[in-house]
């Protein structure tokens, strides 16, 4: 059978001999499709009703019209949500970005020093969420914790926690802690994957690190930077464990984002109908963004940078 | 320890070891900028794991009193036991289970879709293919309201199976994406190999897609096994008794039951942090080479 290993990506050359003999039913998707249609789909059906509806979570759901929705563009509170769950997603995206990508990139070389930093670099990824959460509120403690013998040599206030930047910027730093070894993994496969051929090319024609990097290492990893961002985005809207076991939305409500917001309306004034009405906003946010970033990207068609090559 | 992060699944390259002009050029770019960055971010990736080990084993006067940078005078591992104490096995094995049954769940599921998304050239395929494409963007948390209400009415709240299947469901995306990512690569004249050989389409599935997809299918395995393992959301609002607790819900609720006792608080995460720490030190080849697997190609 070695000798059909050869090419692999010509998937336009089928022949119309074999035709469909050896081509699964449809059918064997079903269970996926039905069982994802169920617990996601359904859902997200139900919240666009429900956000119709007023609702307690024990009494039946009844009809409010389209009141959430009336409510939910006047309501201050939703607005400053939405505006601080964007820049929180900036902060986290253009924070997180570069650094992985240059530690991918750097990663991606075969020496033994860089693996050895890179075994350590990859240990928050073993830790949960909650764990991280916790174990920085611990160390950001103004009265017990390390910030208060080093923060003030970078002249940060022990009380980061308390100031409504602060809180912001501290939350955004402990998903790039936790998630950064992550997206560094994803650039330095990416960066393995880009044929040497490439560098040696460039050297002969006396192409410097740097003009390699932006003229070479960038543009293939192009489609890596799509997956790693989408990812990223769609991940730091909903840094809500890192909310609820941090700040609790606080100081005050400077950094109650979206996911907060729906969670306290829902489940601590069980306003369940308004809650729904702004997971929907959520949803629709959060699809618009990945629409919009796969159509830019051609990251569902999973096409390879490396066509023509 | 052997280090070693050479993918196993990438192809040779020759080139590499003899590390000609360019490849050694290349390599010289990232020591002095990203070399320096990697060097501060390795400080603000030990400084907190440190600390984290450290103050566990203090006692509290000390970890409230003292310098948290500081080596404890007096180690102790009363932290650990007070921890071990308080049901940690018990949710330390709703946790696995959690973990286990999610993973089984989401390869029995994903691997036909991908298979049928791959093989096939029906609309339904397709539209299938693009819905789960778009699932990836669903949050978890925007559907956790009618989630509540769905498995209640199921007769599932505060069980295992409440946590699993949302788990699973919203696992799947991402798995259907790799996944078929990976089948994708394999060969349409090997199918046609098999064809002409008479196999049916779950042989070829059998002896040919799955065995062909291993890179894949690990990364999903490993993607999935974590994503289930730090889940917070789900086990917060759909589990409620201490025998269904979940690791991430228990050390939620140690923040409250322990209060300003740190040390119980750090033991605790030191704690939840081992087991999938044992698993690294074992396996972290098949680990770090199937998260970079979710990157794709």
């Amino acid at each position: 059978m070695s000798h059909v290993s050869s090419s692999p990506k010509v998937r336009g050359g089928r022949k119309a001999a074999v035709g469909n003999v050896g081509r699964p039913p449809v059918a064997w998707a079903l269970p996926g499709i039905l069982f994802f249609a169920l617990f996601a789909i359904v859902p997200l059906a139900i919240a666009v009703y429900l956000s119709f509806c007023h609702w307690d979570g024990l009494n039946s759901p009844t009809s409010a019209g389209t009141a959430n929705w009336t409510r939910l563009f006047k309501d201050p509170e939703f607005r400053q949500a939405a505006w601080l769950s964007l820049l929180l997603t900036t902060i986290s995206w253009v924070f997180q970005t570069p650094v992985a990508l240059l530690l991918g990139v750097w990663a991606a070389g075969r020496q033994r020093s860089r693996a050895v930093l890179s075994a350590i670099f990859f240990v928050p990824l073993l830790l949960s969420t909650t764990a991280i959460a916790m174990l920085f509120h611990a160390l950001l403690d103004p009265n017990f914790g390390v910030i208060k013998e080093i923060g003030p040599w970078f002249g940060i206030d022990p009380n980061i926690m308390g100031s409504s930047t602060g809180a912001l910027l501290t939350v955004a730093f402990v998903g790039g802690w936790q998630f950064m070894p992550f997206h560094t993994l994803i650039y330095q496969g990416g960066t393995r994957q880009i044929p040497q051929v490439l560098y040696q090319a460039a050297e002969i024609d006396g192409a410097g690190m740097f003009r390699q990097f932006f003229h070479i290492t960038l543009p293939q990893l192009r489609n890596t930077i799509t997956t790693s961002s989408v990812l990223m985005i769609v991940g730091s809207l909903t840094y809500f464990d890192t909310v609820l076991i941090m700040t609790k939305g606080g100081p005050g409500t400077d950094t109650t984002i979206l996911p907060y917001l729906m969670y306290r309306t829902g489940f601590q004034t069980y306003d369940l109908g308004y809650a729904a009405a702004i997971a929907t906003a959520l949803v629709v946010v959060a699809t618009a963004i990945s629409l919009i970033l796969v159509r830019f990207s051609g990251f569902g068609n999973m096409r390879s940078t490396r066509e023509g090559m | 320890m052997s280090i070693d992060t050479r993918p196993v699944t990438r192809p040779a390259r020759p080139l590499n070891r003899t590390r000609p002009a360019g490849a050694a050029r290349r390599r010289r770019w990232g020591n002095p900028l990203a070399g320096l960055g990697s060097l501060v971010w390795l400080v603000l990736v030990i400084v907190p794991l440190y600390t984290l080990v450290s103050s566990s084993l203090m006692h509290q006067d000390e970890a409230l009193n003292g310098d948290p940078l500081a080596f404890p005078t007096n180690p102790t591992l009363e932290n650990y036991r007070t921890v071990l104490d308080s049901g940690f096995f018990t949710m330390l094995s709703n946790t696995a289970i959690v973990a286990v049954a999610t993973t089984a769940i989401v390869l029995v599921l994903s691997i036909p879709v991908a298979y049928v998304a791959v093989r096939t050239r029906s609309r339904l395929s397709g539209l299938a293919f693009r819905t789960f494409l778009l699932g990836v963007a669903i949050p978890a948390q925007a559907v956790i309201v009618p989630l509540y209400l769905l498995i209640s009415k199921m007769g599932l709240y505060d069980s295992l199976p409440a946590i699993i299947l949302p788990t699973a469901a919203f696992a799947m995306p991402v798995a259907v994406l790799i996944l078929s990512g990976t089948m994708r690569d394999v060969s349409e004249e090997m199918y046609e190999a098999m064809a002409l050989d008479g196999a049916s389409p779950l042989r070829m599935l059998w002896q040919l897609a799955i065995p062909m997809s291993k890179a894949g299918i690990s990364t999903v395995a490993i993607y999935t096994a974590l994503q289930a393992w730090n889940g917070f959301l789900f086990p917060l609002i759909l589990t409620q008794s201490e025998e269904n607790r979940v690791l991430t819900l228990g050390l939620f609720n140690f923040m409250s039951q322990f209060g300003v006792n740190i040390p119980a608080i750090l033991a605790a995460i030191v704690l939840s942090v081992v087991p999938i720490f044992a698993v690294y030190l074992v396996a972290r080849k098949a680990l770090v080479n199937g998260l970079m697997g979710v990157g794709g190609k």
